[in-house]
């Protein structure tokens, strides 16, 4: 922090920030649909996204403004070890390729907005479905305000706002215009906002990256001079601990660690209600494949921007707080107007993803609190209206979150929110597959795995923190180290076997499934493609008619069920309820023809 | 996770070619990025990056080149199934719902 504003990069960074902020509030005319009414329009876009626009969202939501500044943080701090990252997105792919086009069809199907209200519908829970939508909720909460802490980064090292102003007001203002601008277009605009913003964000990161990853390493001598001056950097011993800071390559002992905070953090990512929301906007099923096709871009991006730590080591930026080392590194490194365009980049890196995590959280409070608890008739128009307000209230939320309370304090809950949010698998791609799980021996597997993780994570003790010092634990019965979401799943998943097995032995009431195995494989109605015929894209469309009706609160525990309705049986009774949310996919006009062939 | 109950012709045959080289695709990235000890190392070197991290960023494209095959594989069935269920369809017909 060079104490004086940095003028011109900040006239470039408004100038961005503008363009987007009119992008926003268009956004809400952009391939509009004939009803706006109802939440698919405001919470999904109208399910109406082809392949690329999918693809912008999806980029623009995982891969945030906090990934671009915390990633290269890390690995500054302590080398091979923040590299999971990439391994983690690497396996997302192929993961996520095997279960969300169920996920897609049976939603489609269904009119489901969220996982929660397939969870409802499949086992018939409301108890489960009300468990898995308050794990969202909180697990969304503190990574919205983890958004914010990348542009508090990015503002800091502007010399704007931050912490050398004194007077509090002064010093979050630019964050509260900010955020007050996000907020009044994600109300007007719904996920349209984020979706058209999305090009502009990833335009910029990805020029952004190219011309860093190219330029940096000629300023400062090549890749052999910055993994020199790096690796010597991290073998000198840390003046608090007494280990070196890092190492160059995952030494033996560390190697679990990185196996499983990459597996975890993969099987978590597509729990998160955000990543669900841009699955659910696209509009057909193979828009969800083609995209774990071409989302690997993004992770080599996000490859060559981890290395930025190292360049940062070698650039030997010395900064307090390890956020500010990639905006620090930009800044030393690049002309003042070229620092701007990087800083935008960040900036509007994190307005996208807050956007959509405000609507994805605001949709399961609608669908599954308010709706399942508290107003069950309530009509289309006043859900759009619920969730439009929620989502106001979350970023309010995180904003106080981050302005009232240390920044640690978010991390330790996004580390927890990792946790918590991986507790939910068992129940949502079990139950897409399969419906042995029992309804009850779920909530118990999903309690045990919160509750553990929630107690290992409060032991992990670091130099600077006493509690949630970091997201690995001793593995109980195998001695070696490694992420606590994955042990606390282990365990979530033995309980919910074994309970599944106790409780189908004494025959208890296993909820009605609402759903069919058709539901999961089916497409929509019509999608005309180039290279296709034209037709019903699935069997069974032609006779199930686009968008079968479901029932909004049918999935209590009502007298029809017993053992018998449980396996997805084909012939098991229908619940249609007098359902109000019929989303017809077929009726909306498919206004963009399948990008890719 | 046992596969849903067969419902028509397409799904008799559970285990196809196809589907096992689809199941492989999927599963490699797996086995390679979580045998950690097979890349936890400097050399080779490729423009001085060390070779645990142009390793794993090379897994990149290979997993997504493997996701690509198991797109195509998928995408070839169901365009099969599309084509008998077309057939099919008009047979049943009258009998859902």
């Amino acid at each position: 922090m060079n104490g004086g504003v940095n003028g011109v990069a900040l006239g470039v960074f408004v100038f961005f920030f503008l363009v987007v902020t009119v992008m926003g509030f268009r956004a809400a005319r952009w391939r509009k649909a004939a009803d706006g009414n109802s939440l698919d329009e405001w919470g999904l876009g109208g399910r109406s996204f082809g392949t690329w626009i999918t693809w912008f969202l999806l980029g623009g939501d995982l891969y945030t403004a906090y990934t671009f500044v915390a990633v290269p943080a890390a690995i500054y701090a302590a080398g091979a070890s923040g590299f999971f990252a990439v391994p983690y997105t690497i396996l997302v792919y192929p993961l996520i390729f095997t279960f969300l086009p169920r996920l897609w069809s049976v939603s489609h199907r269904h009119g489901y907005v969220t996982t929660s209200d397939f969870v409802r519908g499949r086992f018939g829970s409301r108890g489960l479905s009300l468990a898995v939508a308050l794990t969202g909720i909180l697990a969304t909460m503190p990574y919205i305000a983890l958004q914010l802490v990348g542009i508090q980064a990015v503002l800091d090292v502007m010399g704007v706002g931050g912490s050398e102003s004194t007077n509090w007001f002064v010093k979050d203002l630019p964050l509260l215009i900010a955020f007050g601008v996000l907020a009044a277009y994600t109300y007007s605009s719904g996920l349209r906002a984020p979706a058209l913003i999305a090009f502009v964000k990833d335009a910029l990161i990805y020029l952004v990256i190219a011309v860093a990853i190219i330029y940096i390493p000629i300023k400062l001598g090549g890749f052999d001079a910055i993994f020199d001056k790096a690796g010597d950097a991290l073998a000198q011993p840390n003046p608090a601990t007494g280990k070196p800071r890092g190492e160059l390559a995952s030494g033996e002992s560390a190697q679990w660690a990185y196996a499983t905070l990459a597996f975890g953090s993969a099987l978590a990512l597509f729990m998160y209600p955000h990543s669900i929301t841009a699955t659910l906007s696209g509009k057909n099923r193979n828009v969800i494949r083609r995209n774990t096709t071409i989302l690997p871009l993004y992770s080599l991006m996000l490859g060559f921007l981890a290395l930025l730590g190292f360049m940062a080591i070698a650039a030997g930026i010395k900064v307090d707080n390890g956020q500010l080392a990639i905006p620090q590194l930009f800044e030393d490194m690049f002309p003042d107007w070229f620092t701007g365009v990087a800083f935008a980049a960040i900036g509007i890196g994190a307005l996208v993803p807050a956007a959509i995590m405000s609507i994805a959280a605001a949709n399961l409070f609608t669908r599954n609190i308010y709706k399942d608890f508290l107003k069950p008739n309530a009509t289309a128009e006043q859900e759009t209206k619920v969730s439009k307000l929620v989502s106001l209230l979350v970023k309010v939320g995180a904003l106080v979150f981050v302005l009232g309370m240390d920044k640690t304090v978010a991390i330790n809950f996004q580390l927890l929110g990792g946790i918590w949010i991986l507790q939910t698998f068992p129940a949502l791609v079990g139950g897409l597959f399969t419906r042995w799980f029992h309804r009850w021996a779920l909530l118990a597997g999903w309690a045990v795995g919160m509750v553990y993780g929630t107690l290992a994570a409060y032991g992990v003790a670091s130099p600077t923190q006493q509690h949630f010092g970091g997201s690995n634990a001793l593995i109980p019965g195998i001695g070696e180290t490694g992420y606590i979401g994955v042990t606390a799943f282990v365990l979530n998943v033995a309980v919910t076997v074994v309970l599944t097995v106790v409780l189908r032995a004494f025959k208890a009431p296993a909820g009605v499934d609402e759903t069919r195995p058709e539901d999961y494989t089916a497409d929509a109605p019509s999608a005309p493609s180039g290279k296709r015929p034209a037709g019903p894209a699935d069997p069974d469309d032609g006779t199930a008619g686009p968008g079968a009706p479901t029932g909004g609160g049918t999935g209590g525990d009502g007298p029809g069920e017993g053992p018998g309705t449980d396996g997805g049986s084909p012939g098991g009774p229908r619940t249609d309820g007098g359902g109000t949310d019929t989303p017809d996919a077929g009726g909306s006009p498919e206004k963009e023809p399948a990008a890719m062939g | 996770m046992s596969a849903p109950p067969p419902t028509s012709a397409r799904s008799q045959q559970i285990v196809t070619p196809a589907r096992v080289i689809t199941g492989l695709c999927l599963v490699a990235p797996f086995v390679a990025i979580l045998w950690v000890d097979s890349y936890a190392r400097i050399e080779p070197t490729l423009f001085g990056i060390p070779f645990f991290y142009w390793y794993q960023m090379l897994w990149v494209l290979i997993s997504a080149a493997l996701t690509v095959i198991a797109y195509r594989l998928v995408r070839r069935e169901q365009d099969r199934n599309q084509r008998a269920g077309a057939t099919a369809e008009t047979a049943e017909g009258g009998e859902a719902r």
